[in-house]
């Protein structure tokens, strides 16, 4: 057993956070007023300072507190894009929540403290810690969702969300006890071994008591999927999408999502590697409807949130074609897939948050009408944006999808991928639809001016997934390390 | 420079230029014209450097060339850029076609034009990518980035139903890529890279080679396109810009041809014989279906596109036949279609300036107002219909021969296509430009200007030279054309490579294509 001080070194971002959260709060509740002040910019930096530290930090692969947490470079990949989700959330927002005057300082903290959720959730490495790091992301967020307490959507929204939120998690504890109780650990590692024995003694894959593992793993799997947004559990996504503040909303497309794949990775892999064949079928099953439901549902949504909502179970779906393969190569897909969405999504919100005429946010995809004309620069980037949520090569959402049905082709899921590419080319409709209502319609009314922040937020997002292609080794390299490092 | 080669500064070069337009501010006369000039002087200086890389090509060689390799995205993907006799001539073509595409868009284009000209520069980088590339991943991402451009084209620039002309160009062209891109997945894990020098001497399983035949031709048939998946054509044509209809057919169209030359049949030769029936049965139905459509059709652009999908049916009607002839005629089939049918869409893009119709009911008459648009009609007609003397004549003529060794039936039907086209072309040009001038709004139209005549007048007197003179670009598949053979004794199939050195004339005569492209 390695001395706490030695375990505390490897939870250094966490320790970050959490100090960090208690002292925005503290400051805003001294404070005493009602605005943010510069609450917002004191929990970027301090979220900046983690990002910081796991970039720095140790490079090493460290199991710590007793098993509980784990510490290794898919972590710290997965990790930095939360953070960086967070950040950009954070400052996008800004601005809007001061116009909506929601603008509290309370709003930071529970960011932050989501985030820190999110990362305990990511370096989970048994079933206690990752409901602990669950419930943390998602107590903040029921709060967030509904933060704009006066709008009826808004506070629907966050009820909603809760409601169902309390019920998948009830379902994944019902999961992981089963798992302990046939397993006898909470422990990834140890349910891998039980699963599989040692030696010669042959472990629950080989006996009758397979499929009440089984059972506890479709629970498990149904809490992940709730967080992640994917069919049959994505009811509340297009609702909470629509009715949060789209600094919000924002947030749950990004931080959280990343989380969510993560630790469902992580599961997956370092806990049930015996029993391919049981997950399979699931994330398969899962994969396929969240594509489809993705793409089909998405053709008639005239709301652009919600036009994300749709977009973003799809491209779960297609995030889990690459975990359904089960391969380094699928992890490695899943990460460079989640990284590359982080950065459309931001950069799309930025566009939305832009999206405002005299002051007052619109959220109609025919609102963008004429855009080329009026916003040359802004509309440029969410056309590219939407080619690369639809796929199209040389932009880096091409790279996400290659990496992902490479690694499907190659685990010999052909079935899987043929239906992949046919619903990203469903999707793709709607993604032309917008451009088109940008670039082949004669203008609309005007939006007021960018601010800076979205503005540059869009313009660096826009870049990078333009010019990903150019310079892609450090990029697929550090991705290529961090899957690793899970096997 | 910088370590790259010159087929990287083909490729770059239209990327600087788009580049410079972009930066241009304002909406003023002069700006335009600038950008304009750029635009123009960009393409011409490319056009000059891939007429130089021309004269470096190494004629005595039929391995590629001008070969550059870097690291990309690791794991046997690379950035590897190279030419051989195959792929050459379309490189050529296009930096050939595309000042055409600028000065036809001179005085057309109204609205926004900065970004039409990157439009269409960046396509131009795009187009040079796809015959350069040698490698896998790096030719799909230039073949289907090149939606982008288009897409945009067709939908901002386009006519009245530009809208629903590029969803469908869009989607239609994006299905069959994607169903490739698995296929591109699946032979990358198989061979471990996705060097197309090394998959072209890989030898896939046969029912592997089934699979992979199948993914690569919904994605080069609907490109071609053929029959029934070219009913995205007509739409797009219509629709788009004259300068994005010469794009569409001369160059984009090709890339299927390309596609089915480069990668269908070396790579999956057993598959591609089994197929051959089913692609004899398209292309009959596509020369003599497409062929009776364009005798109905009432819009002129519109009867040029059903024409060029009949053409198209000559090409892998010859591709298919697996003969020397077939393979030649097909290649130089689509180099003087590109001539042909680009000519044909800036003549209608001559007339549609001056009276924004493309009805035919509304011209009639055009001889005695305009006489030197009826003698460029007039030769571009007959090279479309394919008259011995034009360059029409020698790709029909050498696909049928090639055909005829291995299946006389399917030449008996391509043959009536070809009678069939005389029927449309010269029923189009008899309401078009023959009878009495009737219309009063005709009574004033001018005749080309000099920019029109100087456009025409070269792509006419190149589709005279190329009829009279074939044997330049006859040769331009031979080393591996005659690779493509049916059927290949062991011998061949082993040292594909070996027997294409051994014929050396056909690549210098290959070298000459380029230089009679100037």
């Amino acid at each position: 057993m390695t001395p706490i001080s030695l375990d505390i070194a490897h939870a250094l971002p966490e320790l970050i956070l959490a100090i960090g959260a208690l002292f925005v709060l503290l400051f805003g509740a001294i404070r005493g007023k009602e605005n943010d002040g510069p609450a917002t910019e004191i929990a970027v930096g301090i979220l900046g300072l983690a990002v910081v530290v796991l970039l720095i930090g140790s490079k090493s692969r460290a199991v710590v507190f007793d098993g509980m947490f784990i510490d290794d470079a898919f972590g710290r990949f997965m990790k930095v894009l939360t953070l960086i989700g967070s950040i950009g959330t954070l400052l996008m927002g800004q601005r809007f929540l001061a116009r909506e005057r929601i603008d509290k300082f309370e709003y930071p903290v529970l960011v932050i403290l989501s985030t820190l959720g999110a990362l305990i959730l990511i370096s989970a490495s048994g079933l206690i810690t990752l409901y602990l790091g669950l419930e943390l992301m998602s107590l903040a967020l029921y709060v967030i969702a509904a933060f704009h307490r006066d709008n009826i959507r808004a506070s629907e929204a966050g009820l909603k969300y809760f409601v169902l939120g309390a019920l998948s998690s009830g379902m994944l504890l019902y999961g992981a006890s089963l798992l302990y109780g046939f397993a006898g650990t909470v422990e990834f590692t140890g349910i891998a071994e039980a699963i599989q024995g040692h030696g010669d003694q042959g472990g629950l894959a080989s006996s009758d008591n397979l499929r009440f593992v089984s059972f506890g793993l479709v629970f498990l799997m149904t809490g992940l999927a709730f967080k992640m947004s994917v069919v049959p559990f994505h009811m509340w996504t297009p609702d909470v999408y629509e009715g949060a503040p789209t600094p919000v909303t924002a947030f749950f497309a990004t931080a959280p999502k990343m989380a969510a794949v993560a630790i469902t990775t992580r599961v997956i892999i370092s806990a049930f590697p015996g029993i391919t064949l049981q997950w399979q079928q699931i994330i398969v099953f899962i994969s396929i409807l969240s594509m489809a439901l993705g793409s089909f549902a998405a053709i008639g949504q005239t709301n652009i949130k919600r036009l994300m909502a749709y977009s973003s179970i799809g491209h779960m779906g297609f995030a889990l074609v690459g975990l359904a393969a089960g391969t380094q190569e699928g992890v490695q897909g899943v990460i460079i897939y989640m990284a590359i969405y982080l950065a459309m999504t931001l950069g799309t919100f930025a566009a939305i948050l832009s999206m405002k005429i005299n002051d007052r946010s619109v959220e109609n995809v025919a609102d963008l009408m004429g855009l080329a004309r009026t916003h040359p620069s802004m509309a440029f980037f969410l056309a590219t944006m939407m080619f690369s949520l639809a796929g199209i090569p040389p932009l880096a959402g091409f790279f996400a999808k290659f990496y992902v049905f490479d690694a499907a082709i190659h685990a010999h899921l052909y079935w899987l991928a043929v239906i992949g590419v046919l619903m990203s080319c469903v999707a793709a409709f709607y993604y032309l639809r917008v451009i088109k209502f940008m670039y082949f319609d004669e203008s609309g009314v005007a939006f007021d001016r960018q601010s800076p922040i979205t503005a540059g937020v869009l313009t660096l997002t826009g870049l990078f997934v333009l010019l990903m292609w150019v310079f892609p080794s450090t990029f697929i390299g550090a991705a290529g390390a961090a899957a690793k490092s899970l096997f | 420079m910088f370590g790259f080669g010159i087929l990287s500064g083909l490729i770059v070069l239209p990327l600087i230029g788009a580049g410079f337009i972009l930066l241009q501010r304002g909406e003023d006369e002069a700006t335009l014209r600038n950008a304009k000039w750029a635009a123009m002087l960009t393409t011409l200086v490319l056009f000059a450097l891939s007429c130089y890389a021309w004269s470096q090509f190494d004629t005595s060689s039929s391995e590629f060339q001008f070969v550059e390799q870097r690291g990309w995205f690791g794991a046997g993907l690379t950035y590897k850029l190279g030419v051989d006799g195959i792929s050459f001539p379309f490189v050529v073509l296009t930096a050939f076609l595309m000042p055409f595409c600028i000065l036809a868009s001179w005085t057309s284009i109204h609205f926004r034009m900065k970004e039409y000209l990157v439009a269409f520069l960046v396509l131009e980088a795009l187009m040079i990518g796809v015959f350069c590339s040698l490698d896998l991943v790096l030719f799909y991402l230039f073949f289907e980035g090149g939606l982008i451009p288009m897409f945009l084209i067709i939908g901002i620039w386009g006519g009245k139903r530009r809208v629903y002309a590029s969803f469908k160009f869009f989607l239609y062209t994006l299905v069959g890529s994607l169903l490739m891109l698995l296929a591109i997945m699946s032979m990358y894990g198989t061979a471990g890279t996705t060097d197309i020098t090394v998959l072209l001497k890989t030898h896939f399983p046969v029912a592997m080679q089934t699979w992979l035949f199948l993914a690569f031709f919904a994605s080069f048939a609907v490109k071609m396109p053929m029959w029934p998946v070219h009913t995205w054509l007509p739409d797009a044509h219509v629709e788009a810009p004259t300068a994005g209809s010469v794009i569409l057919a001369g160059i984009l169209l090709k890339m299927g041809g390309y596609g089915f030359l480069r990668f269908s049949l070396p790579m999956f030769p057993d598959a591609s014989h089994l197929f051959a029936p089913l692609v004899f049965t398209l292309s009959v139905i596509a020369i003599i279906y497409t062929s009776l459509v364009a005798l109905v059709q009432e819009d002129m652009k519109k009867l040029i596109a059903y024409s060029s999908v009949a053409h198209m049916g000559f090409v892998t009607m010859g591709l298919f036949a697996f003969t020397e002839q077939g393979i030649q005629g097909a290649v130089f089939q689509m180099v003087s279609h590109g001539l042909v049918s680009g000519a044909l869409f800036l003549c209608v893009g001559v007339v549609y300036d001056r009276m924004h119709t493309r009805e035919i009911a509304a011209y009639g008459g055009l001889v005695n107002r305009m006489p030197r648009y009826a003698t460029a009609f007039l030769i571009f007609t007959m090279a479309n219909i394919g008259l011995p003397g034009t360059s029409g004549f020698v790709g029909e003529f050498l696909t049928m021969l090639g055909t005829f060794e291995v299946n006389s039936w399917v030449t008996l039907f391509a043959a009536t296509g070809v009678i069939l086209s005389a029927a449309y072309a010269l029923y189009l040009y008899r309401r078009v430009v023959f009878g009495v001038l009737t219309k009063d709004n005709l009574k004033s139209i001018l005749d080309l200007n000099p920019r029109e005549a100087g456009m025409l007048g070269t792509l006419g007197v190149l589709t005279i030279f190329y009829g009279i003179h074939p044997s330049p670009s006859v040769g331009a598949s031979g080393p591996r054309g005659a690779a493509l053979v049916w059927p290949p004794t062991a011998a061949r199939a082993a040292t594909r490579h070996k027997l294409a050195a051994a014929t050396p004339p056909a690549v210098t005569l290959a070298a000459q294509a380029g230089a009679a492209t100037r």
